[in-house]
């Protein structure tokens, strides 16, 4: 077991060097001068061979990808010509709120994915599984930015003046401004605290403040429901087969004949087995949530790290991008190394071996 | 690779294929695997499509589609690009118009309303079929060749250039799809065809991945043993034994690989990262009235559904495909 998990981790250092490669070269190959991509087209001669030196973009490229190598690992992302600011700093501000989105998202796409797919597995060919697995095949091939606005027409037009009427876009209704819930508790601002505090939804929990938890978590519902319908969709047909692949195993039919409830042959026997796969693939749509973040937080106006990523390309604000591409696709490894480890963890013939 | 023989796998090999699917199958019948490859395991494969209603299902919008892509000049009422709204002076924006619904005889037609710039929303629609599935097939098209070289030199090769390809592709996979996608348009710049080819990219450990594993079991097999004893060039066993025979799990993952290709397409066209107007594409058909989707929903409706539409079709025909291919699975 930890054999395997420090292999797991060895293995991982080549694809995080290559991704520090990839990210490096965007910067490189991008068309035109590096100077002025990084510090915008006003940038004048004497500020850029000031740039071009102390980046060290005159010397070998070997020792240009070293001093990036230096610079990620001290936590120098580089500056945003855009805001004036280290990409660090943004960055810390706006992953926040991609993640509670993305927890949010996957919420959905868990509570409703799994019981769809076992009520579908369970009921094979019923009209509940034909009508599931419909709904999935649907779900699987809708374009996220097109279900975003479909739900907001839906939620702040057609339902307006109803009780499911939901607010289109941003994060909080306008004038409410909530305080970082360690300044009610009188604690300091703390780094960690401050990256909380910049999740909406559990700022306002846990300062208790119900009108912005309220405010937060309507806002909320629309992109998590986008954000999550492929996931879920995948998390369902996932369930489906795996379970039933595992009713028609022997142990299952032993459990039958013992005459133990169904209820308990479904949950405590079938289940748990099944589960195995399906704990793989919600770990792995974190991933896709996370891609998936850079159409929703554009479609639904919250700044968090897809929508700056957008912005940034589109104002060719090219240290952000590096920068976010980086910690995304890092991100996006540690998930999967989690995942992978937690799968051994949970499955004892993985275990054993 | 090889030259004139290298492009497309003998049609008349000398003796027919040995192919898992023909043998096992011709087992069961109890008689000898000795049907032409051709018609054995594709046309049973084919015959096994059509009996999956989920997969008629994706026939079928597949067709409607590529009639609509083909035949869109003599379907479309008006021009794509004209604005003719404003020359017929009704509001741009304005919604469907379709007299045997009940619209005045006197408006003019317009089935799906008319766009921001007054250009006939519906003519769009049906030009915009063209490009997506183009877009679609193009991007799989550079996808598979490139992942079909590096998995059968992976996978037939092994050692260190099995690893080396194989820890490039791992890269490649540890991206987000769209994220990586939106990096290289960067480098690239923007428009159809480098938006197409970052998709290619960005897929091609998919493919890879799928032929090298293919690739592994093949290449146990005898008659590449006899094949190497003969002296037979590797390019040539590579593109006559090897290739054919590692064909079944690529055409699923082509076929469920248009699917995402479109709706990431669509998506980077979305973000103004593909098309540049006034080229009629769903994604920035929706991109380009998403803020009017208060007041004018139809223009963001109908793409979004044509959108869907395709991706739905490939996704059930690629699942499908994958039933009747794998002779494990309907047994």
């Amino acid at each position: 077991m930890s054999r395997f998990v420090a292999r797991r981790l060895l293995y991982s250092i080549p694809v995080l060097l290559g991704i520090l490669f990839v990210t490096f070269l965007l910067a490189r190959v991008i068309p035109g001068d590096p100077c002025r991509a990084v510090l915008g087209e006003r940038a004048t001669d004497q500020i850029c061979n000031a740039f071009m030196e102390r980046k060290g973009l005159n010397r070998p490229v070997y020792t240009q990808f070293g001093i990036y190598l230096k610079d990620v690992f001290t936590g120098d992302l580089g500056e945003s010509f855009r805001y004036g600011r280290p990409v660090t700093t943004i960055l810390l501000e706006r992953l926040p709120i991609t993640i509670e989105l993305s927890l949010a998202a996957l919420t959905v796409a868990v509570l409703v994915g799994v019981p769809a797919g076992i009520i579908s597995g369970y009921k094979h060919n019923s009209p509940a599984d034909v009508a599931t697995m419909i709904g999935a095949n649907i779900g699987v091939s809708m374009p996220v930015f097109w279900l975003g606005l479909m739900l907001q027409y839906l939620f702040a037009v057609l339902l307006r003046d109803t009780f499911l009427s939901l607010p289109p876009s941003g994060s909080l209704d306008a004038g409410l401004i909530p305080r970082a819930f360690y300044d009610s508790w009188g604690l300091p601002p703390w780094g960690v605290f401050e990256f909380v505090s910049n999740m909406n939804v559990t700022n306002a929990m846990l300062s208790a403040n119900w009108t912005a938890f309220r405010s937060a978590a309507g806002h909320l519902i629309l992109p998590a429901i986008a954000l999550g319908t492929i996931p879920m969709a995948v998390i369902a047909r996932m369930t489906r087969s795996s379970l039933l692949d595992v009713l028609s195993l022997d142990y299952v039919r032993t459990a039958r004949a013992k005459g133990l409830p169904e209820r308990r042959v479904v949950i405590r026997h079938a289940l748990r087995n099944a589960m195995l796969p399906v704990v793989t693939v919600i770990g792995l749509s974190l991933g896709t949530l996370l891609g998936g973040a850079i159409l929703t937080e554009t479609i639904f106006g919250l700044s968090g790290v897809g929508k700056s990523l957008f912005d940034a390309i589109q104002s060719r604000d090219y240290a952000v991008v590096q920068g976010f591409t980086l910690v995304v696709a890092v991100g996006f490894v540690l998930v999967n190394l989690v995942v992978d480890i937690l799968y051994t963890y949970l499955n004892p013939k993985v275990r054993v071996s | 690779m090889t030259g004139q023989d290298g492009l497309v796998p003998d049609p008349t090999p000398p003796e027919p294929l040995p192919s898992g699917g023909e043998a096992e199958r011709a087992d069961q019948r109890g008689e000898t695997a000795r049907l032409p490859e051709t018609r054995g395991l594709w046309a049973t494969a084919f015959r096994e499509l059509l009996h999956k209603r989920s997969a008629r299902i994706g026939l079928v919008m597949l067709a409607v589609l590529i009639i609509v892509a083909v035949f869109a000049p003599l379907i479309a009422p008006f021009d794509p690009s004209d604005p003719v709204g404003i020359k017929e002076g009704i509001k741009v924006r304005s919604g469907p118009c379709v007299h045997l619904f009940g619209c005045d005889r006197s408006q003019p037609q317009h089935l799906l309303g008319t766009d921001g710039n007054g250009r006939d929303a519906f003519s769009r629609l049906l030009y915009g079929a063209r490009v997506s599935l183009l877009a679609g097939f193009g991007a799989v098209a550079v996808a598979v060749a490139a992942g079909t070289l590096l998995g059968l030199l992976s996978g037939f090769f092994g050692g260190r250039i099995d690893n080396l390809i194989m820890r490039v592709m791992d890269v490649l996979l540890a991206f987000p799809a769209l994220l990586l996608a939106i990096a290289i348009i960067t480098v690239l710049g923007q428009g159809l065809v480098n938006a197409m080819l970052a998709i290619s990219i960005v897929t091609i450990p998919a493919y890879a991945r799928v032929v090298r594993s293919a690739v592994l079991t093949v290449r146990e097999n005898d008659y590449v043993a006899a094949d190497r004893a003969l002296g037979v060039r590797t390019a040539r066993i590579l593109w006559n034994r090897i290739l054919p025979n590692s064909l079944t799990p690529l055409v699923v993952q082509a076929t469920l690989g248009v699917a995402t290709a479109v709706l990431e397409i669509a998506a980077l066209s979305f973000l103004g990262l593909g098309v540049r107007p006034p080229t009629p594409e769903w994604g920035s058909m929706l991109a380009a009235e998403r803020n009017q989707v208060f007041t004018a929903p139809h223009l963001v409706f109908f793409p979004g559904l044509a959108i869907m539409w395709n991706v739905l079709a490939f996704n059930l025909l690629g699942d499908g495909l994958r039933d009747a291919l794998d002779p494990r699975l309907n047994r």
